[in-house]
């Protein structure tokens, strides 16, 4: 199996934080955010992104964690089907800026059901994505990324793994080469 | 039709014969012995069976079986009843008279004989009622039964609950030599029960039938044995304490025989797990101890015959809930394999379990039969004991696919019968 | 891990880490019952039968409500209504659903062993909501959700399951569930309503109720069929809260922190004296409330599992 670093541990931190100043524009400080990662990677990444904003704005944006599990449409199709796991969103999302945070965005179906996961708990003023790798190319939904890390352009028979301190032990984003097609969607 | 049984193992425990003999037949019976068999071989008109390397036994006679006609010709006619007693190497069967009409009555016995010499393929031996209807309450007509060709009164699938009547019908059967058969079971104690009440009962979550009910009752029966000095025939023995009962009256003298059943020495309560209804049979299935017990009751002679207990159900019959599904097993083309492994297992050699598949319910009910000595009805099986088959409940000559023994690799084969000298089976 | 089970039947053929999947699946649905929208798509075209041949208006609510909560398609099927009164067989009355495109039955049945009729002889998934003296695993699911929450681990807890045993289904679900995620269970009750050989499953059996209930964590009571006494198992309803009822002075035998729980509804001055049905009210709510969760993610893994794929 081949792989390529797209993005060490230096360029992930750098990324992130423009991604941080670039939320903060946009939406004219930290005061209406909602920061919600999602499971398991996306949260890692939301949690450094909330704290590089309050190192920024000295304030601490509200963090929650969303399991899209019960939202797939996939449903039935696979079986290796995760376990449901926890979503824990302990506040209003009501004309609030949601920021989604997720490692890849690659088909777009993960995102779709996220916002109709958060449109579950409220109406919120926004929903924006930050994505710290955008897949190009193959996306199955007219869905985009607000803020991105690196886009790159993959082939069908790659996949992108992102590597996360937290969990993997070490900041790496990897493009591998596979033997068949990447399903995972 | 002449038919000569050449070089087969003979095992014919009512003469103590256990040799190499050729059988001779002509005339429907046991014609000779032949040494030499060359001038008859000659002969077109006489059909030669090459028995060498196999067992050739006086006919198996099956003192419990469920023929279902009349009434419930869905599940059983006495026609398929016969073809899978001949499949299974039995002769003779003795059917129980829990038909509707019941066999409560001359006329219901004469119809069962007419249309068992109709079908023509086995002997059929009907058991009177011993009460009218099976209510346990008034006797019914024995002596007429028995002038018809009843050989002997039973309620089975029911017990006699009221004492003093069986008391009665036990004095009274003796005027016709006739022996009485228990369905040994105290309904109050199974009460509603669909399956031996213990461990598995418990996690099932279905009412049991404790052993008690059945030991009651036979302990019932042996008192009124020995009371009326009449022949008391203990039918399908599950409990090991019923077998310890027997097994007394016995040393004391009482008149008593009994009966075991194929899947109750081979299997245990567990078989109804997964609420197997195919399983389900009155009395049930027992513990391990319980079978093992009706094991050293046979290995002992307490047991004194093997009998099947067949009852076929249709296959809709048996999908239901289990406590909806009726009780039984079919039970009569599986019964030479099974009861072969009591031979495997040691429990007993080849001849004394033949005797109880022979001589042994002949001489319960007074038959000829259950020999092959020279001048008796030439009824013969030949079979293989090595033979290794897998259970095929779909090709079953019985209607009644209900056997728990489907897919079991067994060993032991029938390859002829023969009743009053016509090959049977094959067909 | 991946659930494998295509039916629940019974905690019998659950594993342990089937059962703590189950567990942690639930407090995953609670989180969305607890949600202002109570709905996610999960179930979104599935088409779910509650197939219910005893009146049982809680147990079928709340699966309804954990279906619905699923997106789950129901229709909800009762004898009274069917072609049962016309003496059609269960499993004819099954297929028939099964051809309008269940593929999820809930059957709740008086006989022990009806869903295990259906899973051999159905292709849908199979969820016993209750199955004569058999099995209700939904119920001690709940039962085990709820003193996992409160006693936060099962393991080495003590429990004692005061009544009826013999006719309890429940009884025999919790017995399992207990005991496979590894705490110590008693039983208690008149030898009449203790079923045979029920020690052999590493239970602890007991006929005075001040010996069962000495330093136990949870007391789960039965509720007592009141025609138990017509078949000659007891001699009074009177007799029996006497000898075999949780009073408070009874239950200071327990430890300080005991949880009392009971499957609903009370016989008050039966099982329960009065004041000890009020003191535990509060948990037989939560009880219910779990319920629904619980029911979400057998449902949800069953339609989901290894077996359905």
């Amino acid at each position: 199996m081949k792989s390529k670093v797209i993005m060490d541990s230096e360029t992930i931190t750098r990324a992130l934080s423009r991604i941080a100043h670039e939320i903060l524009e946009r939406n004219k400080g930290a005061k209406e955010l909602r920061i919600i990662g999602i499971r398991r990677r996306g949260i890692h990444l939301a949690r450094r992104l909330v704290d590089k904003i309050q190192e920024l704005e000295g304030i601490k944006p509200p963090l929650g964690t969303l399991d899209i599990t019960l939202y797939r449409d996939d449903f039935r199709r696979r079986s290796d089907w995760p376990s449901v796991q926890k979503t824990e969103i302990p506040f209003s999302v009501e004309d609030k800026n949601v920021i989604l945070v997720d490692d890849v965005l690659y088909t777009g179906r993960t995102t779709r059901a996220a916002i109709e996961a958060i449109m579950d708990y409220g109406r919120p003023a926004s929903i924006q994505l930050a994505v710290l790798v955008d897949r190009g190319g193959h996306r199955e939904l007219p869905i985009q990324a607000d803020y991105v890390g690196i886009k790159v352009t993959t082939i069908r028979t790659q996949k992108v793994d992102v590597l996360i301190k937290e969990l993997d032990g070490r900041d790496e984003a990897i493009v591998i080469q596979l033997e068949s097609p990447d399903i995972s969607g | 039709m002449k038919i000569l049984v050449k070089g087969g193992q003979v095992v014919d425990p009512s003469q103590g014969i256990n040799e190499i003999r050729t059988l001779y037949i002509e005339d429907g019976k046991i014609k000779s012995y032949p040494r030499g068999t060359k001038e008859l071989e000659k002969d077109p008109s006489i059909k030669v069976i090459d028995a060498s390397g196999k067992i050739v036994s006086p006919g198996f006679i099956d003192l419990h079986v469920h023929l279902r006609e009349p009434g419930f010709e869905h599940k059983e006619t006495i026609r398929t009843g016969c073809m899978a007693a001949a499949a299974g190497g039995f002769t003779s069967v003795v059917c129980m008279p829990n038909t509707n009409p019941v066999n409560d009555n001359a006329s219901v016995t004469e119809y069962i004989l007419l249309k068992a010499r109709t079908a023509g393929i086995v002997n059929v031996f009907p058991v009177g009622a011993i009460t009218k209807g099976l209510k346990g309450e008034e006797l019914s007509e024995i002596g007429e039964m028995w002038e018809a060709g009843c050989i002997a009164i039973s309620d089975d699938g029911r017990p006699v609950m009221n004492s003093r009547v069986m008391r009665h019908a036990m004095e009274y059967a003796k005027a016709f030599g006739l022996p009485v058969i228990s369905h040994a079971e105290d309904l109050n104690l199974s009460s509603g029960g669909v399956m031996n009440d213990g461990f598995t009962s418990t996690m099932l979550g279905l009412r049991g039938i404790p052993n008690a009910s059945e030991e009651v009752m036979v302990a019932r029966d042996i008192t009124l044995a020995e009371l009326t000095k009449t022949h008391l025939h203990i039918a399908h023995v599950s409990t090991a304490g019923a077998v310890r009962l027997i097994k007394d009256a016995k040393k004391r003298g009482v008149k008593v025989t009994a009966e075991a059943t194929p899947h109750h020495f081979t299997l245990t309560d567990k078989s109804v797990l997964s609420y197997d209804t195919n399983a389900k049979v009155n009395p049930p299935i027992r513990s391990k101890e319980d079978m093992e017990g009706i094991r050293e009751g046979i290995r002992e002679g307490v047991i004194d015959i093997i009998a099947t207990d067949h009852a076929p159900h249709t296959e809709d019959e048996k999908k239901v809930e289990f406590d909806l599904a009726p009780f039984g097993i079919s039970g009569l083309e599986t019964a030479l394999p099974l009861a072969l492994k009591l031979v495997e297992d040691g429990v007993l050699t080849l001849t004394e379990l033949i005797r109880k598949l022979t001589i042994n319910p002949a001489q319960i009910i007074k038959s000829d039969r259950g020999t092959v000595k020279l001048g008796a009805p030439a009824d013969v099986v030949i079979f293989d004991p090595n033979k290794v088959i897998k259970v095929d409940r779909d090709k079953f000559r019985s209607k009644g696919k209900n056997t728990p023994f489907h897919g079991w690799q067994l060993s032991g084969q029938v390859l002829y019968t023969i009743v009053g000298g016509h090959i049977v089976f094959p067909t | 891990m991946v659930f494998e089970q295509k039916h629940i039947l019974g905690l019998e053929e659950l594993s342990s880490d089937e059962i703590r999947l189950i567990l942690d699946t639930a407090e995953s649905m609670k989180e969305v019952s607890e949600r202002d929208v109570k709905k996610v798509p999960a179930l979104k075209g599935v088409t779910v039968v509650n197939l219910f041949f005893e009146p049982s208006t809680r147990t079928r609510a709340s699966f309804e409500i954990a279906e619905k909560r699923l997106s789950a398609d129901v229709l909800n099927f009762t004898p009274t209504e069917s072609s049962v009164v016309k003496g059609e067989t269960l499993l004819d009355t099954a297929r028939n659903l099964e051809a309008m495109g269940a593929s999820v039955i809930v059957i709740r049945h008086a006989m022990s062993g009806a869903p295990w009729l259906l899973s051999r002889e159905l292709s849908s998934s199979i969820v016993n909501a209750g199955d004569g003296f058999h099995e209700h695993p939904s119920q001690a699911l709940l039962d085990l959700f709820t003193v996992r929450e409160v006693k936060k681990e099962i393991s080495g807890l003590k429990i004692v399951i005061v009544g009826d045993v013999s006719h309890s289904r429940v009884a025999r679900s919790n017995i399992w569930g207990f005991i496979k995620l590894g705490a110590e269970v008693r039983v208690v009750g008149p030898p009449t309503m203790i079923p045979r050989d029920i020690e052999k499953v590493d239970v602890r059996v007991y006929y005075d109720i001040e010996d069962a209930l000495e330093g136990v964590d949870v007391v789960m009571m039965l509720r007592l069929q009141k025609e138990r006494q017509e078949s000659g198992l007891l001699p009074s309803l009177r007799e029996y809260s006497r000898f075999y009822g949780l009073t408070r002075e009874r239950l200071r035998l327990a430890k300080e922190d005991v949880i009392v729980m009971h499957p609903g509804p009370i016989n008050r001055g039966v099982e329960l004296s009065s004041e000890v049905a009020d003191d535990v009210h509060s948990v037989i709510l939560d009880q219910v409330s779990n319920g629904i969760a619980v029911r979400m993610a057998m449902l949800y893994l069953v339609a989901s599992s290894g077996g359905n794929a």
